[in-house]
């Protein structure tokens, strides 16, 4: 199966896009703590794309794709025409260091390896898409 | 959304947060926590018994204030927190960084 949603680039529609990915994974059976998971790291990609991506531009948008199936688990396109940072390729930092330096980002990232079982970005000529799976048992 | 209101109890302040901390709202937990040490308050808890969901954002605050809790000789036990959110806190391992406490009494021990 397969959903879609396009929002605008507000970091006021990322509630939205929490409850549009839970709805989604509610449907299929999936335990509420890996739902709680999932859902953070979509809202974390999604939240990256926004602010760093688009400064929060209404008039741009993103739009999220949930493909489900029982071989394949969960696949979660977000595409964007924006150049999107490698997330694959991105060095988790130390979180020590993260504290000394009173730093408040740095670590959403890190949230979206640990969770997620594969991340691709994938480029096109006119648009980007940051894929994650999970490998999940469905019903 | 988020809702953070800061009581005077007994020794301490009490901070408690209701609601979802997430890019758009992280600002308020920060802008609170900021206000509490500027208070001159010494002791802290943080009731997060009604906090639904915390993303990096919100991690990111309380983290980037542990500094500054040693240095000013401050002391913040957060507690209640519920298993979902609880989860993140230990996926990133913050949970060993930060103080922790399973009830208002356990955290007020903690003082």
């Amino acid at each position: 199966m397969k959903y879609s949603y396009k929002v605008p680039c507000k970091k006021e529609k990322l509630r939205d896009i929490r409850s549009f990915v839970k709805e989604v994974l509610d449907k299929h059976g999936i335990p509420e703590i890996d739902v709680s998971t999932i859902v953070l790291a979509i809202d974390e990609v999604c939240a990256n794309l926004i602010i760093h991506g688009h400064a929060c531009n209404p008039k741009d948008s993103i739009e999220l794709e949930i493909k489900v199936a029982k071989e394949l688990g969960l696949e979660f396109d977000i595409i964007d025409n924006v150049d999107m940072f490698d997330i694959a390729a991105y060095q988790e930092p130390n979180l020590e260091d993260i504290i000394k330096k009173q730093r408040k980002g740095g670590i959403g990232l890190i949230l979206v390896k640990r969770i997620m079982d594969d991340i691709q970005i994938i480029k096109h000529p006119k648009k980007n898409i940051c894929r994650l799976t999970k490998k999940i048992e469905l019903h | 959304m988020v809702d953070i209101k800061r009581i005077q109890e007994d020794s301490y302040d009490l901070l408690s947060v209701v609601g979802e901390v997430d890019a758009s709202s992280s600002i308020e937990l920060d802008n609170a926590i900021n206000d509490a040490i500027e208070s001159g308050n010494k002791k802290f808890l943080v009731d997060c018994s009604h906090l639904e969901y915390i993303s990096s954002a919100g991690l990111g605050v309380f983290m980037s204030y542990i500094e500054e809790f040693k240095k000013r000789d401050i002391t913040l036990v957060i507690y209640g927190l519920n298993e979902k959110v609880s989860n993140v806190f230990e996926i990133l391992g913050l949970d060993q960084l930060l103080s922790i406490r399973a009830s208002k009494d356990e955290a007020k021990a903690a003082l």
